[in-house]
């Protein structure tokens, strides 16, 4: 069971990431990379990881694609036109993400017994509880120092969108 | 019936690959930055993936920081769109071709 819902999440994920990248319209390309999120999110409870998938809806599906389908509406961005640097990019572009697609498949299927298989359940569940002890006990630090980062971009946001006056 | 761990790397370098493909092809800087942001998520599944293999939480807790600082990247960046727009009245990444706004 748990093999048919990572085949059809997993397709998922892989349509919304083809329609980002066939779509000309940036509007369209915001709502299937959302599709993405979403189904990221369930891929991630698949996986034993209940508050990252929490997250990962609300950071990523919520906060910044609310925050990119407002700036594409505000900027008024329509279709994208196709320019003589785009031909270039689709020379290089397709052959290279090909080639470095088939190397990776190539090296992860070959590794596929020693990497063994996720199984939910007996103790493999990681909570909110044992992410929180890491985090707010041996990782204190750290997360303070990424609360002064959020700031430091909130005032670098405002500054660098203020209409100059 | 399990998945295998590899079916998921497998998922994570198909959604890079059409992120790193996306990131070449697309000319609108909103989406190219769309594009970084789908090659973010992609290398996440790797790192719950791995996490989920060895038991370890570190891998989980690595998640959690890229997502923080994605959230950070998108503001900025995002703000960093519209002060070009204002400039230069388009979004075509190659009419974007100076440093100077």
């Amino acid at each position: 069971m748990y093999l048919v819902i990572f085949f059809i999440f997993g397709t998922f994920c892989i349509a919304g990431a083809l329609n980002l990248l066939l779509q000309r319209h940036p509007i369209n390309s915001a709502l299937s990379l959302i599709v993405v999120m979403t189904s990221l999110a369930v891929l991630y409870l698949l996986l034993g990881a209940e508050f990252l998938a929490a997250a990962q809806v609300i950071v990523y599906s919520g906060a910044i694609m609310v925050l990119f389908t407002f700036v594409i509406m505000l900027l008024n961005a329509g279709e994208e036109e196709r320019t003589r640097g785009s031909r270039a990019a689709y020379i290089v572009g397709f052959p290279g993400a090909a080639a470095l697609l088939g190397l990776l498949t190539y090296i992860f299927l070959s590794l596929r017994a020693p990497l063994g298989n996720a199984q939910l359940g007996g103790g493999t569940l990681v909570t909110t509880h044992d992410l929180s002890r890491v985090l707010f006990r041996d990782l204190l630090l750290p997360f303070e120092v990424t609360s002064v980062l959020i700031l430091i971009a909130i005032l670098g946001a405002v500054v660098l969108a203020r209409r100059e006056s | 019936m399990v998945v295998p761990i590899a079916y998921y790397l497998v998922l994570s370098a198909i959604l890079f690959s059409i992120g790193v493909a996306a990131f070449l092809i697309k000319r609108n800087i909103i989406t190219v930055f769309m594009a970084i942001e789908l090659m973010l998520n992609a290398v996440n599944l790797t790192f719950v993936a791995f996490a989920h293999r060895w038991h370890q939480v570190s891998g989980q807790i690595f998640v959690f920081f890229v997502m923080v600082v994605a959230a950070a990247e998108a503001a900025v960046g995002l703000a960093i769109i519209i002060a070009v727009f204002r400039t230069r009245n388009t979004l075509n990444v190659d009419q974007v071709n100076l440093m100077k706004l």
